[in-house]
Protein backbone atom coordinates (compact mmCIF):
# COMPACT_ATOMS: atom_id res chain seq x y z
CA UNK A 1 0.00 0.00 0.00
CA UNK A 2 1.57 3.42 -0.61
CA UNK A 3 1.86 5.95 2.44
CA UNK A 4 -1.17 7.90 1.27
CA UNK A 5 -3.42 4.49 1.05
CA UNK A 6 -2.44 3.93 4.47
CA UNK A 7 -2.92 7.84 6.02
CA UNK A 8 -6.31 7.31 4.65
CA UNK A 9 -7.28 3.99 6.20
CA UNK A 10 -5.77 5.68 9.77
CA UNK A 11 -7.78 8.56 9.18
CA UNK A 12 -10.64 6.61 7.84
CA UNK A 13 -10.37 4.52 10.84
CA UNK A 14 -10.46 7.67 13.57
CA UNK A 15 -13.66 9.12 11.55
CA UNK A 16 -15.68 5.63 12.26
CA UNK A 17 -14.29 5.43 15.88
CA UNK A 18 -15.31 9.30 16.56
CA UNK A 19 -18.87 8.06 14.75
CA UNK A 20 -19.35 5.51 16.95
CA UNK A 21 -18.21 7.14 20.57
CA UNK A 22 -21.67 8.67 21.03
CA UNK A 23 -22.71 5.18 21.50
CA UNK A 24 -19.67 4.73 23.81
CA UNK A 25 -20.13 7.74 26.00
CA UNK A 26 -23.95 6.80 26.61
CA UNK A 27 -22.73 3.81 27.22
CA UNK A 28 -20.15 4.80 29.75
CA UNK A 29 -23.24 7.33 31.45
CA UNK A 30 -25.14 4.61 32.58
CA UNK A 31 -22.32 2.52 33.90
CA UNK A 32 -20.77 4.67 35.74
CA UNK A 33 -23.97 5.67 37.21
CA UNK A 34 -24.54 1.64 37.97
CA UNK A 35 -21.03 1.50 39.22
CA UNK A 36 -21.91 3.66 42.56
CA UNK A 37 -25.60 3.36 42.23
CA UNK A 38 -26.05 -0.54 42.85
CA UNK A 39 -23.80 -0.37 45.78
CA UNK A 40 -27.08 1.22 47.34
CA UNK A 41 -29.58 -1.90 46.82
CA UNK A 42 -27.06 -4.07 48.49
CA UNK A 43 -28.68 -2.41 51.84
CA UNK A 44 -31.76 -1.24 50.28
CA UNK A 45 -34.64 -2.81 48.92
CA UNK A 46 -35.59 -1.36 45.47
CA UNK A 47 -39.07 -0.51 46.30
CA UNK A 48 -37.89 1.34 49.34
CA UNK A 49 -36.04 3.28 47.68
CA UNK A 50 -38.38 4.44 45.44
CA UNK A 51 -41.70 4.28 47.52
CA UNK A 52 -39.79 5.04 50.91
CA UNK A 53 -41.64 8.35 52.28
CA UNK A 54 -39.04 9.71 53.79
CA UNK A 55 -35.65 11.12 52.82
CA UNK A 56 -32.99 11.82 56.25
CA UNK A 57 -29.85 11.06 54.60
CA UNK A 58 -27.45 12.22 57.21
CA UNK A 59 -29.70 10.55 60.37
CA UNK A 60 -28.59 7.39 61.77
CA UNK A 61 -29.42 5.33 60.36
CA UNK A 62 -30.32 7.21 57.06
CA UNK A 63 -33.73 6.90 55.60
CA UNK A 64 -33.18 7.33 51.58
CA UNK A 65 -36.65 7.17 50.51
CA UNK A 66 -37.00 9.32 47.08
CA UNK A 67 -40.51 9.16 46.84
CA UNK A 68 -40.84 12.97 47.93
CA UNK A 69 -38.55 14.25 45.54
CA UNK A 70 -40.10 12.07 42.93
CA UNK A 71 -43.54 13.72 43.42
CA UNK A 72 -41.94 16.74 43.59
CA UNK A 73 -40.00 16.43 40.61
CA UNK A 74 -43.48 15.46 39.16
CA UNK A 75 -45.43 18.60 40.44
CA UNK A 76 -42.88 21.27 39.49
CA UNK A 77 -42.89 19.60 35.91
CA UNK A 78 -46.72 19.26 35.97
CA UNK A 79 -46.44 23.39 36.58
CA UNK A 80 -44.29 24.20 34.30
CA UNK A 81 -45.59 22.20 30.96
CA UNK A 82 -49.39 23.35 31.83
CA UNK A 83 -48.04 26.83 31.60
CA UNK A 84 -45.58 26.38 28.91
CA UNK A 85 -47.06 23.92 26.09
CA UNK A 86 -50.02 26.33 25.48
CA UNK A 87 -48.18 29.42 25.72
CA UNK A 88 -45.06 27.84 23.74
CA UNK A 89 -47.76 26.15 21.11
CA UNK A 90 -49.85 29.32 20.15
CA UNK A 91 -46.17 31.59 19.95
CA UNK A 92 -45.48 28.81 17.82
CA UNK A 93 -48.25 29.19 15.15
CA UNK A 94 -48.56 33.22 15.80
CA UNK A 95 -44.55 33.28 14.94
CA UNK A 96 -44.84 30.69 11.68
CA UNK A 97 -48.07 31.49 10.63
CA UNK A 98 -49.17 35.35 11.83
CA UNK A 99 -46.25 37.62 11.96
CA UNK A 100 -45.03 39.90 9.88
CA UNK A 101 -41.92 38.85 8.68
CA UNK A 102 -39.62 41.66 10.32
CA UNK A 103 -41.87 40.95 13.57
CA UNK A 104 -41.15 37.38 13.01
CA UNK A 105 -37.51 37.73 12.69
CA UNK A 106 -37.51 39.77 15.70
CA UNK A 107 -39.54 37.58 18.01
CA UNK A 108 -37.34 34.04 16.91
CA UNK A 109 -34.07 36.55 17.91
CA UNK A 110 -35.73 36.75 21.28
CA UNK A 111 -36.86 33.15 21.26
CA UNK A 112 -33.21 32.24 20.87
CA UNK A 113 -32.04 34.91 23.60
CA UNK A 114 -34.09 33.11 25.80
CA UNK A 115 -32.69 29.59 25.06
CA UNK A 116 -29.16 30.93 25.33
CA UNK A 117 -29.59 32.36 29.06
CA UNK A 118 -27.51 29.93 31.13
CA UNK A 119 -30.02 28.48 34.00
CA UNK A 120 -28.23 29.64 37.10
CA UNK A 121 -29.44 33.36 35.29
CA UNK A 122 -32.40 32.42 35.58
CA UNK A 123 -32.36 31.14 39.02
CA UNK A 124 -30.67 34.61 39.99
CA UNK A 125 -33.31 36.47 38.61
CA UNK A 126 -36.34 33.91 39.75
CA UNK A 127 -34.86 34.46 43.55
CA UNK A 128 -34.52 38.50 43.39
CA UNK A 129 -38.10 38.89 41.24
CA UNK A 130 -40.43 35.71 41.35
CA UNK A 131 -40.03 34.79 44.84
CA UNK A 132 -40.58 38.24 46.62
CA UNK A 133 -43.31 38.54 44.23
CA UNK A 134 -45.43 34.60 44.82
CA UNK A 135 -44.53 35.57 48.89
CA UNK A 136 -46.73 39.16 48.69
CA UNK A 137 -49.59 37.65 46.02
CA UNK A 138 -50.29 34.63 47.89
CA UNK A 139 -49.64 36.02 51.32
CA UNK A 140 -47.36 33.23 52.16
CA UNK A 141 -44.43 32.43 54.87
CA UNK A 142 -42.04 32.01 51.71
CA UNK A 143 -42.02 32.47 48.10
CA UNK A 144 -39.64 29.57 47.78
CA UNK A 145 -42.45 27.18 45.89
CA UNK A 146 -43.35 24.21 44.00
CA UNK A 147 -45.08 27.31 41.60
CA UNK A 148 -42.13 29.48 41.53
CA UNK A 149 -40.30 26.79 40.20
CA UNK A 150 -42.94 26.18 37.86
CA UNK A 151 -42.63 29.42 36.18
CA UNK A 152 -39.30 29.49 35.80
CA UNK A 153 -39.27 25.97 34.56
CA UNK A 154 -42.05 27.08 31.78
CA UNK A 155 -39.73 29.82 30.46
CA UNK A 156 -36.63 27.58 29.94
CA UNK A 157 -39.12 24.89 28.48
CA UNK A 158 -40.73 27.36 26.05
CA UNK A 159 -37.53 27.84 23.43
CA UNK A 160 -37.18 24.29 22.73
CA UNK A 161 -41.15 23.89 22.41
CA UNK A 162 -41.36 26.97 20.16
CA UNK A 163 -38.59 25.93 17.63
CA UNK A 164 -39.92 22.66 17.15
CA UNK A 165 -43.76 23.15 16.98
CA UNK A 166 -42.53 25.81 14.66
CA UNK A 167 -40.50 23.70 12.74
CA UNK A 168 -43.59 21.19 12.33
CA UNK A 169 -45.52 23.78 11.25
CA UNK A 170 -43.17 25.03 8.36
CA UNK A 171 -42.69 21.61 7.16
CA UNK A 172 -46.57 21.09 6.30
CA UNK A 173 -46.87 20.55 2.72
CA UNK A 174 -48.07 24.49 1.42
CA UNK A 175 -50.87 22.66 -0.69
CA UNK A 176 -52.82 21.61 2.31
CA UNK A 177 -52.76 25.38 3.11
CA UNK A 178 -53.99 26.22 -0.57
CA UNK A 179 -56.48 23.37 -1.07
CA UNK A 180 -58.40 24.64 2.21
CA UNK A 181 -57.95 28.49 1.43
CA UNK A 182 -59.25 27.58 -1.97
CA UNK A 183 -61.93 26.17 -0.63
CA UNK A 184 -62.77 29.09 0.96
CA UNK A 185 -61.51 28.58 4.82
CA UNK A 186 -60.37 31.87 6.27
CA UNK A 187 -56.71 31.41 7.38
CA UNK A 188 -57.48 30.91 10.75
CA UNK A 189 -60.19 28.27 9.68
CA UNK A 190 -56.87 26.65 7.85
CA UNK A 191 -54.57 27.00 11.33
CA UNK A 192 -57.07 25.28 13.66
CA UNK A 193 -58.91 22.54 11.24
CA UNK A 194 -56.04 21.68 8.34
CA UNK A 195 -52.22 23.12 9.96
CA UNK A 196 -52.47 21.39 13.17
CA UNK A 197 -53.26 17.94 12.12
CA UNK A 198 -50.48 18.07 9.70
CA UNK A 199 -48.09 19.52 12.51
CA UNK A 200 -49.16 17.70 15.27
CA UNK A 201 -46.52 14.67 15.75
CA UNK A 202 -43.82 17.53 15.80
CA UNK A 203 -45.87 19.19 18.60
CA UNK A 204 -46.07 15.88 20.51
CA UNK A 205 -42.04 15.61 20.22
CA UNK A 206 -41.23 18.94 20.95
CA UNK A 207 -43.77 18.92 23.77
CA UNK A 208 -42.19 15.83 25.07
CA UNK A 209 -38.49 17.66 24.69
CA UNK A 210 -39.91 20.10 26.80
CA UNK A 211 -40.54 18.03 29.84
CA UNK A 212 -37.32 16.22 29.13
CA UNK A 213 -35.85 19.67 29.47
CA UNK A 214 -37.99 20.53 32.79
CA UNK A 215 -37.71 16.95 34.03
CA UNK A 216 -33.96 17.15 33.91
CA UNK A 217 -33.19 20.92 34.75
CA UNK A 218 -31.18 21.52 37.86
CA UNK A 219 -29.55 25.22 38.99
CA UNK A 220 -32.91 27.39 38.24
CA UNK A 221 -35.19 24.87 40.22
CA UNK A 222 -32.54 24.32 42.76
CA UNK A 223 -32.46 28.10 44.08
CA UNK A 224 -36.58 28.81 43.65
CA UNK A 225 -38.39 26.14 44.83
CA UNK A 226 -36.88 26.19 48.50
CA UNK A 227 -35.70 22.53 48.65
CA UNK A 228 -37.92 20.89 51.53
CA UNK A 229 -37.87 16.77 50.81
CA UNK A 230 -41.42 16.61 51.92
CA UNK A 231 -44.19 15.00 50.00
CA UNK A 232 -45.90 18.08 48.28
CA UNK A 233 -49.92 19.13 48.97
CA UNK A 234 -49.98 21.90 47.05
CA UNK A 235 -48.06 24.40 44.38
CA UNK A 236 -47.59 26.87 46.80
CA UNK A 237 -45.45 25.17 49.72
CA UNK A 238 -41.72 24.47 48.93
CA UNK A 239 -40.62 21.29 47.11
CA UNK A 240 -37.45 19.34 45.98
CA UNK A 241 -36.96 18.16 42.77
CA UNK A 242 -34.66 14.80 42.01
CA UNK A 243 -32.17 17.55 40.35
CA UNK A 244 -31.60 19.67 43.43
CA UNK A 245 -30.97 16.76 45.60
CA UNK A 246 -27.96 15.79 43.87
CA UNK A 247 -26.72 19.00 43.47
CA UNK A 248 -27.42 20.19 46.47
CA UNK A 249 -26.26 17.10 48.77
CA UNK A 250 -23.38 15.71 46.28
CA UNK A 251 -20.83 18.08 47.78
CA UNK A 252 -21.77 16.78 51.32
CA UNK A 253 -22.08 13.09 50.69
CA UNK A 254 -19.31 11.05 52.35
CA UNK A 255 -17.12 9.08 49.10
CA UNK A 256 -18.82 5.82 49.70
CA UNK A 257 -21.35 6.20 52.16
CA UNK A 258 -25.25 4.86 51.43
CA UNK A 259 -25.89 8.33 50.70
CA UNK A 260 -23.41 8.88 48.15
CA UNK A 261 -24.92 5.99 46.38
CA UNK A 262 -28.37 7.06 46.68
CA UNK A 263 -27.57 10.41 45.02
CA UNK A 264 -26.10 8.29 42.13
CA UNK A 265 -28.80 5.87 42.24
CA UNK A 266 -31.25 9.09 41.90
CA UNK A 267 -28.87 9.38 39.11
CA UNK A 268 -29.69 6.74 37.44
CA UNK A 269 -33.55 7.29 37.77
CA UNK A 270 -33.25 10.65 35.85
CA UNK A 271 -31.03 8.94 33.35
CA UNK A 272 -33.58 5.90 32.59
CA UNK A 273 -36.53 8.54 32.35
CA UNK A 274 -34.56 11.07 29.88
CA UNK A 275 -33.96 8.08 27.74
CA UNK A 276 -37.39 7.18 27.27
CA UNK A 277 -38.81 10.29 26.98
CA UNK A 278 -36.05 10.83 24.39
CA UNK A 279 -36.87 8.04 22.66
CA UNK A 280 -40.54 8.70 22.40
CA UNK A 281 -40.01 11.81 21.27
CA UNK A 282 -37.79 11.18 18.30
CA UNK A 283 -40.42 8.16 17.56
CA UNK A 284 -42.66 11.11 16.89
CA UNK A 285 -40.45 13.98 14.96
CA UNK A 286 -40.12 10.59 12.37
CA UNK A 287 -43.35 10.08 12.00
CA UNK A 288 -43.76 13.58 11.14
CA UNK A 289 -40.96 13.70 8.85
CA UNK A 290 -41.85 10.04 7.28
CA UNK A 291 -45.95 11.37 6.24
CA UNK B 1 -67.46 41.79 9.26
CA UNK B 2 -68.59 37.98 9.42
CA UNK B 3 -68.77 35.85 11.82
CA UNK B 4 -65.87 33.73 10.25
CA UNK B 5 -63.92 36.75 10.21
CA UNK B 6 -64.03 37.96 13.85
CA UNK B 7 -63.53 34.74 14.83
CA UNK B 8 -59.90 35.01 13.12
CA UNK B 9 -59.46 38.18 14.84
CA UNK B 10 -60.31 37.08 18.22
CA UNK B 11 -58.12 33.98 17.45
CA UNK B 12 -54.84 35.74 16.25
CA UNK B 13 -55.49 37.77 18.89
CA UNK B 14 -55.36 35.35 21.46
CA UNK B 15 -52.28 34.03 19.70
CA UNK B 16 -50.54 36.71 19.76
CA UNK B 17 -51.13 37.74 23.40
CA UNK B 18 -49.23 34.30 23.92
CA UNK B 19 -46.26 35.73 22.11
CA UNK B 20 -46.34 38.45 24.37
CA UNK B 21 -46.06 36.19 27.47
CA UNK B 22 -43.72 34.67 25.97
CA UNK B 23 -41.44 37.38 24.52
CA UNK B 24 -41.82 40.25 27.66
CA UNK B 25 -40.62 38.18 30.13
CA UNK B 26 -37.08 37.49 27.96
CA UNK B 27 -37.05 41.60 27.26
CA UNK B 28 -37.90 42.17 31.34
CA UNK B 29 -35.23 39.71 32.45
CA UNK B 30 -32.30 40.92 30.09
CA UNK B 31 -32.71 44.57 30.88
CA UNK B 32 -32.93 44.25 34.36
CA UNK B 33 -29.47 42.29 34.63
CA UNK B 34 -28.16 45.05 32.40
CA UNK B 35 -30.01 48.09 33.96
CA UNK B 36 -28.52 46.76 37.43
CA UNK B 37 -25.63 44.92 36.56
CA UNK B 38 -24.15 47.88 34.37
CA UNK B 39 -23.40 50.32 37.40
CA UNK B 40 -20.61 47.32 38.79
CA UNK B 41 -18.86 46.58 35.46
CA UNK B 42 -15.51 48.61 35.37
CA UNK B 43 -12.11 47.02 33.96
CA UNK B 44 -11.69 46.50 37.91
CA UNK B 45 -13.91 43.98 38.08
CA UNK B 46 -13.47 42.03 35.43
CA UNK B 47 -9.57 42.16 36.27
CA UNK B 48 -8.99 41.86 40.13
CA UNK B 49 -9.14 39.16 42.61
CA UNK B 50 -12.30 39.23 44.90
CA UNK B 51 -11.68 40.69 48.23
CA UNK B 52 -13.36 40.32 51.74
CA UNK B 53 -14.84 37.10 51.07
CA UNK B 54 -16.06 38.10 47.64
CA UNK B 55 -18.03 41.41 49.10
CA UNK B 56 -15.82 43.66 47.07
CA UNK B 57 -13.21 43.57 44.42
CA UNK B 58 -13.71 41.65 40.89
CA UNK B 59 -14.71 37.80 39.62
CA UNK B 60 -11.24 37.55 37.29
CA UNK B 61 -10.32 34.09 38.93
CA UNK B 62 -13.59 32.99 37.69
CA UNK B 63 -13.73 34.61 34.15
CA UNK B 64 -10.32 32.86 33.97
CA UNK B 65 -11.42 29.66 34.98
CA UNK B 66 -14.33 29.75 32.50
CA UNK B 67 -12.08 30.12 29.63
CA UNK B 68 -9.82 27.28 31.13
CA UNK B 69 -12.87 25.36 31.28
CA UNK B 70 -14.44 26.04 27.55
CA UNK B 71 -11.13 26.14 25.82
CA UNK B 72 -10.09 22.61 27.37
CA UNK B 73 -13.50 21.26 26.78
CA UNK B 74 -13.58 22.51 22.88
CA UNK B 75 -10.26 21.34 22.26
CA UNK B 76 -11.76 17.77 23.61
CA UNK B 77 -14.85 17.83 22.20
CA UNK B 78 -14.10 19.61 18.77
CA UNK B 79 -12.48 17.14 16.68
CA UNK B 80 -14.48 13.95 17.81
CA UNK B 81 -17.83 16.17 16.91
CA UNK B 82 -16.48 17.07 13.64
CA UNK B 83 -15.13 13.41 12.58
CA UNK B 84 -18.37 11.73 14.28
CA UNK B 85 -20.44 13.96 11.65
CA UNK B 86 -18.67 13.36 8.71
CA UNK B 87 -18.60 9.91 9.31
CA UNK B 88 -22.73 10.09 9.58
CA UNK B 89 -22.46 12.27 7.09
CA UNK B 90 -20.62 10.80 4.28
CA UNK B 91 -19.47 7.26 5.61
CA UNK B 92 -22.74 5.71 7.26
CA UNK B 93 -24.71 3.51 5.44
CA UNK B 94 -28.47 3.44 6.39
CA UNK B 95 -28.26 0.40 8.89
CA UNK B 96 -28.75 -0.75 12.28
CA UNK B 97 -25.00 0.89 13.72
CA UNK B 98 -26.65 4.57 12.16
CA UNK B 99 -29.46 4.24 13.98
CA UNK B 100 -27.77 3.40 17.16
CA UNK B 101 -25.64 6.63 16.85
CA UNK B 102 -28.69 8.91 15.98
CA UNK B 103 -30.21 7.44 18.94
CA UNK B 104 -27.51 8.08 21.48
CA UNK B 105 -26.99 11.25 20.34
CA UNK B 106 -30.33 12.43 21.15
CA UNK B 107 -29.87 11.14 24.22
CA UNK B 108 -26.79 12.51 25.32
CA UNK B 109 -28.65 15.58 24.19
CA UNK B 110 -31.29 14.77 26.50
CA UNK B 111 -29.55 13.23 29.94
CA UNK B 112 -29.68 16.10 32.34
CA UNK B 113 -26.79 18.36 33.26
CA UNK B 114 -26.70 17.05 36.89
CA UNK B 115 -26.15 13.26 35.92
CA UNK B 116 -23.23 14.51 33.54
CA UNK B 117 -21.89 15.82 36.53
CA UNK B 118 -22.34 12.53 38.55
CA UNK B 119 -20.92 10.69 35.27
CA UNK B 120 -18.27 13.40 35.56
CA UNK B 121 -16.81 12.65 38.75
CA UNK B 122 -17.55 8.66 39.28
CA UNK B 123 -15.59 8.93 35.78
CA UNK B 124 -12.84 11.35 35.89
CA UNK B 125 -12.68 12.23 39.13
CA UNK B 126 -12.67 8.93 40.57
CA UNK B 127 -12.14 6.25 38.70
CA UNK B 128 -9.47 7.40 36.59
CA UNK B 129 -7.88 9.97 39.04
CA UNK B 130 -8.00 13.04 37.45
CA UNK B 131 -9.00 14.74 41.07
CA UNK B 132 -11.80 17.78 40.91
CA UNK B 133 -9.61 19.30 38.21
CA UNK B 134 -10.03 21.37 35.63
CA UNK B 135 -9.27 18.59 33.00
CA UNK B 136 -11.88 16.60 34.86
CA UNK B 137 -14.49 19.45 34.30
CA UNK B 138 -13.44 19.90 31.06
CA UNK B 139 -13.74 16.71 29.81
CA UNK B 140 -17.60 16.27 31.23
CA UNK B 141 -18.47 19.66 29.54
CA UNK B 142 -16.98 18.38 26.49
CA UNK B 143 -19.15 15.15 26.42
CA UNK B 144 -22.39 17.02 27.19
CA UNK B 145 -21.29 19.17 23.99
CA UNK B 146 -20.58 16.60 21.95
CA UNK B 147 -24.15 16.42 19.96
CA UNK B 148 -24.75 20.22 19.56
CA UNK B 149 -21.47 19.84 17.45
CA UNK B 150 -22.23 16.27 15.61
CA UNK B 151 -25.66 18.13 14.55
CA UNK B 152 -24.56 21.27 13.66
CA UNK B 153 -21.99 19.82 11.66
CA UNK B 154 -23.77 17.61 10.41
CA UNK B 155 -25.99 20.01 8.92
CA UNK B 156 -23.35 21.82 7.39
CA UNK B 157 -22.14 18.94 5.63
CA UNK B 158 -25.69 18.28 4.63
CA UNK B 159 -26.04 21.49 2.70
CA UNK B 160 -23.05 20.87 0.35
CA UNK B 161 -24.71 20.48 -3.11
CA UNK B 162 -24.32 16.38 -3.86
CA UNK B 163 -22.54 18.00 -6.93
CA UNK B 164 -19.49 18.62 -5.29
CA UNK B 165 -18.61 15.16 -4.17
CA UNK B 166 -19.61 13.45 -7.71
CA UNK B 167 -17.53 15.51 -9.38
CA UNK B 168 -14.88 14.88 -6.81
CA UNK B 169 -15.37 11.08 -7.37
CA UNK B 170 -15.53 11.59 -11.49
CA UNK B 171 -12.06 12.86 -11.21
CA UNK B 172 -10.72 9.44 -9.04
CA UNK B 173 -10.21 11.10 -5.98
CA UNK B 174 -10.98 8.84 -2.90
CA UNK B 175 -13.50 9.09 -0.71
CA UNK B 176 -11.80 10.86 2.16
CA UNK B 177 -9.64 13.15 -0.79
CA UNK B 178 -13.40 14.11 -1.76
CA UNK B 179 -14.73 14.86 1.94
CA UNK B 180 -11.43 16.62 2.93
CA UNK B 181 -10.59 18.84 -0.14
CA UNK B 182 -14.64 19.45 -1.80
CA UNK B 183 -16.91 18.64 0.75
CA UNK B 184 -14.97 20.13 4.28
CA UNK B 185 -14.15 23.24 2.69
CA UNK B 186 -17.48 24.55 1.79
CA UNK B 187 -18.77 23.41 4.78
CA UNK B 188 -16.31 25.04 7.61
CA UNK B 189 -18.49 28.36 8.35
CA UNK B 190 -21.54 25.80 9.47
CA UNK B 191 -18.95 23.72 11.54
CA UNK B 192 -17.76 27.35 13.26
CA UNK B 193 -21.10 28.17 13.62
CA UNK B 194 -21.55 24.96 16.04
CA UNK B 195 -18.54 25.03 18.15
CA UNK B 196 -19.30 29.29 18.72
CA UNK B 197 -23.00 27.64 20.17
CA UNK B 198 -21.45 25.31 21.95
CA UNK B 199 -18.71 27.20 23.56
CA UNK B 200 -21.94 29.62 24.85
CA UNK B 201 -23.45 26.42 26.04
CA UNK B 202 -20.95 25.06 28.08
CA UNK B 203 -20.02 28.47 29.02
CA UNK B 204 -22.83 28.74 31.15
CA UNK B 205 -22.78 25.16 32.47
CA UNK B 206 -23.22 24.76 35.97
CA UNK B 207 -24.22 22.01 37.42
CA UNK B 208 -21.95 19.45 35.36
CA UNK B 209 -18.73 21.66 37.15
CA UNK B 210 -20.30 21.40 40.24
CA UNK B 211 -18.55 18.30 42.03
CA UNK B 212 -15.91 18.31 38.88
CA UNK B 213 -13.95 21.11 39.37
CA UNK B 214 -15.68 23.96 40.81
CA UNK B 215 -13.92 25.77 43.99
CA UNK B 216 -15.76 27.75 46.31
CA UNK B 217 -12.86 30.58 46.50
CA UNK B 218 -9.22 30.26 45.29
CA UNK B 219 -6.82 32.68 46.44
CA UNK B 220 -4.62 32.04 42.77
CA UNK B 221 -5.30 31.65 39.37
CA UNK B 222 -5.20 27.94 38.55
CA UNK B 223 -1.88 26.64 37.04
CA UNK B 224 -2.69 23.84 34.90
CA UNK B 225 -5.00 21.27 33.77
CA UNK B 226 -4.82 19.54 36.77
CA UNK B 227 -5.77 22.43 39.31
CA UNK B 228 -9.27 23.40 40.67
CA UNK B 229 -10.46 25.96 39.09
CA UNK B 230 -13.56 29.10 39.77
CA UNK B 231 -16.18 29.44 37.14
CA UNK B 232 -18.53 32.10 36.51
CA UNK B 233 -21.54 29.99 36.60
CA UNK B 234 -20.96 28.90 39.76
CA UNK B 235 -19.53 32.48 41.50
CA UNK B 236 -23.06 33.62 40.61
CA UNK B 237 -24.63 30.60 42.42
CA UNK B 238 -22.43 30.49 45.29
CA UNK B 239 -23.07 34.79 45.61
CA UNK B 240 -26.50 34.49 45.20
CA UNK B 241 -27.58 31.49 47.39
CA UNK B 242 -24.36 30.99 49.77
CA UNK B 243 -22.71 33.91 50.66
CA UNK B 244 -25.53 36.40 53.05
CA UNK B 245 -24.55 40.33 52.46
CA UNK B 246 -23.24 40.78 48.79
CA UNK B 247 -23.58 43.87 47.25
CA UNK B 248 -26.92 43.85 44.98
CA UNK B 249 -25.02 45.23 41.59
CA UNK B 250 -22.38 42.49 42.58
CA UNK B 251 -24.33 39.88 41.33
CA UNK B 252 -25.97 41.51 38.97
CA UNK B 253 -22.90 42.50 37.58
CA UNK B 254 -21.69 38.91 37.70
CA UNK B 255 -24.67 37.71 35.87
CA UNK B 256 -24.56 40.54 33.11
CA UNK B 257 -20.48 39.37 32.22
CA UNK B 258 -21.78 35.87 32.26
CA UNK B 259 -24.92 36.36 30.12
CA UNK B 260 -23.31 39.24 27.80
CA UNK B 261 -20.52 36.59 27.16
CA UNK B 262 -23.03 34.46 26.44
CA UNK B 263 -25.30 36.14 23.95
CA UNK B 264 -22.01 37.94 22.53
CA UNK B 265 -20.91 33.83 20.98
CA UNK B 266 -24.92 33.66 20.02
CA UNK B 267 -24.85 36.77 18.06
CA UNK B 268 -20.90 36.17 16.71
CA UNK B 269 -22.82 32.82 15.48
CA UNK B 270 -25.17 33.84 13.96
CA UNK B 271 -23.14 36.35 11.65
CA UNK B 272 -20.59 33.62 10.63
CA UNK B 273 -24.20 32.02 9.67
CA UNK B 274 -25.38 34.83 7.76
CA UNK B 275 -22.45 36.28 5.88
CA UNK B 276 -22.10 32.74 4.79
CA UNK B 277 -25.79 32.22 3.36
CA UNK B 278 -24.86 35.89 1.64
CA UNK B 279 -21.83 34.49 -0.38
CA UNK B 280 -23.73 31.63 -1.72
Amino acid sequence: MSPRKIREFFIEKLIFLSGVASIVFVALIFVFLLKEGVSLFKTIGLGDFLGGRFWYPISDPPKLGILPLILGSLLVTAGAIALAVPLGIASAFYIAEVAPPRLRDALKTCIEVLSAIPSVVLGFIGMVTLVPFIKRVFGIPTGLTAMTGSIMLALMALPTIISISEDAINSVPGEYKAGAIALGATHWQTLRRVIIHGAMPGIIAASMLGIGRVFGETMAVMMVTGNAAVIPKSLLQPVRTLTATIAAEMGEAVRGSEHFYALFAIGIVLFIISFAINVTADLFLNRGKKR
Amino acid sequence: MSREGRRQTVGFGALLLATLLVVIPVIFIVGMIVAKGWSALSLNFLFTMPTEGMKAGGIFPALVGTIYLVAAAVLFSLPIGIMAAIYLSEYAKDNLLTRLINLSIINLAGVSSVVYGLFGLSLFVVFLKFGVSIISGALTLGVMTLPVIITTTREALRTVPRSYREVSFSLGATRWQTVRHSVLPSAVPGIITGAILSIGRIAGETAPILFTVAAFYLPKLPHGLSDQAMALPYHLYIISTQIPGIPENYRYGTALVLVGLVLILNISATIVRARYRKRK
